[in-house]
């Protein structure tokens, strides 16, 4: 790999900036709303008894008091500080991290979206209706499914969603106590097994056999009167395309299961083969993966879940329809499993789907596809070549848009570990790679994914980092392990996560754990 | 802010203990690995070794004590190494930077494994915080029998044999696990009960394996370093098998007999039904009560006579065998008259995930069982959950 580009230089900003709680002082204002005219008092009377007597606080809420440019300031530093989606190159596997073309978020913020009420009456928003219910039709296209919903913000809850059909459906069956098992793969999204539990079934996992694809005689063993369905990821997290995935649907459907199919990332696999056409009876994409709405860190989400005819009348209400000539929303599904999101669920991700598609038209998702399976196997070439890598399982086959990828060989000569790596590649300004679902069946395992809009130089760009940190730790393993060291935060100790008695994810967690000292201004 | 409460298997150290040098107490069987190279399938016995070392064996374990030591070296200051004279770790020690306390008395050249259990039991009355040695299954038998669970102990690998769970995968490994259970990251290691296993050599030598389960010892490991933000925090060993035993006696039915095999996870039903076990033996429950304890297999075979029976095992961690590894009591005649779809198998995800082949092994020492036992099967991974494993 002699033609990689050079590695630049990078360092981040170090603000050493506190919670917002603790910004600001008594009194200190953002806005101060100026008084109104007399002549309106007069007329309209005090602001505050147009406010319900209910309604209004007894006491003011806990926030901090601060002023404008404090506030962007604070904002700011904390942004300087991330390593965005649009700073850097985010090849994360699993997660489908693609650009997302500013024109959909423009449109997304159109006052015509941005404006609208869920609560609105259906005759004043019928644009947005034909815009759900037109998507409901592209996806139904690409995957061979009847019907989708978007209610589901994301990927776990459309698996839930998944579960309580496949619940409701078998109890309907008058099955449902008999039928209280769920089989998955341990190469699935652990979310199958997770959502399948919380609604009540009994989890079954599948190893995968010698050759990484999920076993198929375990299957076989597995599979009985009490299976209610198999819920898989396919391709898995291997990336390893399995030819025999409509023999695993067969024997599901001759047991009296179910099928369902997580395509949260559905980049390999777009316009190629269809979840019909496997088998499957539900299937459900990340809108926010392969169909390009931003992630928007575990904010505007959304899930699309399809099921084939006979499941319909389960899925969560109401449902966008059509009568040849107005959008409507059917609230009349009496086997509906009900809501499992507020509303119809995060449009703007629908509308931002819904454009993107436009734009690429068939020929152009099929693109995708093809584009993100050969950047992973140019990208294969490239990692073979760096010291102390591995590509686990199916030897010379080529894969999908993914890979795992494993550290093992590094790990056992330099004692670097694939967490080490991870974090050194923040001191390249580089955002780190996924790892691997747990538990870790690859050790040191990487799962890199570069999607369609990444190009060629990105790709260099991305092993040359990976070849750099490869070399420091034959050299210098220290440096490796004791890293980051150009970030904004040093080495953070992992196993701090374990212990509740440590961290807050709230204020009021944090103010209640720590005490009043908490509360002292400095 | 008020100080977390202690957690179960989580070591909590005042301020006071935290100043002062920790205790490090290091054996080292010279001996160990070297009848490895030279094909000899052990090195327990002073004519063997001697036909090793003709063979032209070199000691193995003092060079592997060495990379471990490399990586405790810089915690030098922080630290007393107490360990055994000349090469049972003193010249090791030594040779790493170390100025160690030297205790006992070994004759140079011909040490042997009472030279263990003496070093162990000084060790102990020394009260060290950790144990290092460096040597095999038969090393950490010795311990095993001197010192038990009472002080946490970490096996360098240089053994022939390594059957059982109580050795780091590498000597750095080791190192580097012993250097964050006494640095500064103390309060994030926690402790399991490992196996010790050992196989009888001189079977082993004319190809036939019979490992026994010795008893257990208490090594630290990483709590949470596999961890990764995205997939969130797994639950610990210790709440795993509890989640084992809660769905198996949720599942415990009316006048069945349950034989209960040897072992950590198998214990924590008797623990969840609040009754006494034998930690190495098998015991019998019927109705949440105890119908024997550490049975033998005629007394197993009266008590399930004319009886509805199912059998509930363990699984050898690294190694996965379910039959004919330290639960021989559960005998070929036993299992047939019991049959497969009457076992229950039990392992922790972390224990699955440890398995060499990803698939289990039996070794009843009956053909015919073994042939019935091998296929599918789902073993039972928490409150209903199910991992499908093959018996090879």
């Amino acid at each position: 790999m002699k033609n990689l580009p050079k590695v630049r230089e990078y360092r981040s900003p170090v603000w050493s900036e506190p919670i917002i709680m603790e910004m600001g002082r008594k009194g200190e204002r953002g806005i101060c709303v100026p008084e109104a005219d007399q002549e309106i008092k007069s007329k309209v009377g005090e602001a505050r008894s147009h406010i319900p007597e209910k309604m209004r606080r007894k006491q003011a809420p806990g926030l901090p008091e601060i002023a404008q440019p404090q506030v962007l300031r604070h904002y700011l530093h904390l942004s300087q500080m991330c390593l965005g989606m649009d700073t850097n190159i985010d090849a994360e596997g699993t997660a489908t991290m693609k650009y997302s073309p500013k024109v959909n978020e423009a449109l997304a913020r159109l006052s015509e979206m941005t404006e609208i009420h869920p609560s609105q009456d259906e005759d004043t928003v019928q644009g947005i209706l034909e815009i759900i219910y037109r998507l409901d039709l592209f996806l139904r296209e690409i995957s061979g499914m009847d019907q989708f919903t978007f209610q589901p913000p994301g990927g776990a809850m459309a698996t839930y969603t998944n579960a309580i059909i496949l619940r409701a459906f078998h109890a309907q069956q008058g099955e449902g106590a008999q039928r209280d098992e769920i089989i998955t793969t341990i190469f699935s999204h652990p979310c199958n097994a997770a959502t399948a539990a919380t609604a009540g079934f009994k989890v079954i996992t599948l190893m995968p056999d010698e050759n990484g694809y999920p076993d198929f005689e375990a299957l076989k063993a597995a599979t009985s009167k009490r299976t209610a369905g198999l819920m898989i990821t396919n391709p898995e997290d291997t990336g390893i395309y399995n030819p025999r995935i409509k023999e695993f649907t067969d024997l599901i459907h001759k047991a009296g299961g179910l099928c369902f199919y997580d395509q949260a990332n559905a980049n390999g696999i777009l316009g190629i083969t269809r979840a019909r056409e496997a088998g499957f009876d539900a299937c459900h994409f990340n809108l926010h993966k392969t169909f390009s709405s931003p992630h928007g860190s575990f904010g505007p989400g959304c899930a699309a879940y399809g099921v084939r005819e006979e499941l319909a009348r389960y899925l969560p209400k109401p449902a966008v329809i059509y009568d040849g000539q107005q959008y409507h929303l059917d609230y009349d599904r009496p086997d509906s499993v009900g809501k499992v999101r507020e509303f119809l669920g995060n449009i703007p991700a629908v509308l931002r789907s819904y454009s993107w598609i436009m734009s690429l038209g068939p020929e152009g998702l099929l693109e995708v596809a093809r584009t993100s399976v050969i950047n992973n196997n140019y990208l294969t070439k490239m990692l073979e070549e760096i010291r102390g890598t591995v590509r686990y399982y199916a030897p010379g086959k080529y894969r999908l848009e993914q890979t795992r990828w494993s550290w093992e060989k590094l790990t056992e000569e330099t004692g670097v570990s694939t967490m080490d790596i991870q974090r050194r590649m923040v001191d390249y300004g580089l955002q780190s790679f996924f790892m691997s679902h747990h538990p870790w069946i690859v050790p040191e395992p990487f799962t890199p994914e570069f999607c369609e809009s990444y190009s060629i130089g990105d790709m260099k760009y991305w092993c040359a980092v990976l070849r750099t940190i490869s070399d420091e730790a034959y050299s210098d393993p220290e440096l490796v392990k004791s890293s980051p060291h150009r970030a904004p935060i040093h080495l953070v100790k992992y196993e701090d996560l374990d212990e509740p008695d440590k961290w807050a994810v709230t204020w009021r967690a944090y103010v209640k754990k720590k005490g009043k000292s908490a509360l002292e201004r400095p | 802010m008020r100080s977390p409460p202690d957690q179960q298997g989580t070591v909590t150290v005042s301020n006071k203990v935290k100043n002062m040098k920790k205790k490090v107490g290091l054996i080292i069987n010279p001996i160990a690995g070297m009848g490895g190279r030279v094909g000899l399938k052990g090195s327990d016995g002073r004519e063997i070794l001697e036909r090793a070392m003709e063979l032209g064996a070199e000691p193995e374990a003092p060079k592997r004590a060495v990379c471990a030591l490399r990586n405790i070296v810089h915690l030098k200051e922080r630290i007393e190494l107490i360990t055994y004279p000349h090469e049972m770790g003193e010249d090791e020690s030594s040779e790493c930077g170390f100025v160690p306390t030297v205790t006992g008395s070994i004759k140079s050249g011909y040490t042997t494994s009472e030279d263990t259990k003496k070093a162990a039991k000084r060790m102990a009355q020394a009260k060290v915080d950790l144990l290092l040695f460096a040597g095999g299954d038969g090393t950490a038998r010795d311990i095993c029998s001197v010192i038990g669970c009472r002080i946490p102990v970490l096996g360098i690998p240089a053994g022939v044999k390594i059957h059982s769970a109580v050795f780091a995968t590498n000597p750095r490994n080791a190192g580097e696990l012993a250097a964050m259970y006494l640095g500064d990251e103390s309060l994030r290691t926690q402790f399991r009960e490992a196996e010790v296993m050992d196989i009888d050599e001189v079977a082993f030598r004319s190809d036939r394996l019979s490992a026994q389960l010795y008893g257990y010892l208490k090594i630290p490991y990483k709590k949470g370093v596999v961890q990764c933000a995205k997939a969130g925090s797994r639950a610990g060993e210790e709440a795993s098998v509890r989640a084992i035993a809660c769905d198996v006696i949720n599942n415990m039915e009316k006048d069945w007999i349950y034989i209960i095999g040897p072992g950590t996870t198998t214990r924590s039903i008797m623990v969840g039904l609040g009754l006494r076990n034998a930690l190495l033996g098998v015991d019998a429950v019927c109705n949440r009560e105890i119908l024997g304890l550490d049975l033998n297999e005629s007394q197993l075979l009266n008590i399930i006579e004319g009886r509805r029976v199912k059998i509930i095992v363990g699984v050898i961690g690294g190694q996965g065998y379910i039959f004919g590894r330290g639960n021989q009591q559960i005998s070929p005649r036993l299992i047939k008259k019991i049959g497969k779809k009457n076992i229950i198998i039990l392992a922790t995800m972390d224990k699955i995930v440890s398995l060499r082949e990803k698939s289990l092994l039996v070794d009843t020492g009956d053909v015919e069982v073994d042939r019935m036992l091998a296929g599918y099967v789902q073993v039972v991974s928490g409150l209903r959950k199910r991992i499908m494993l093959k018996i090879k």
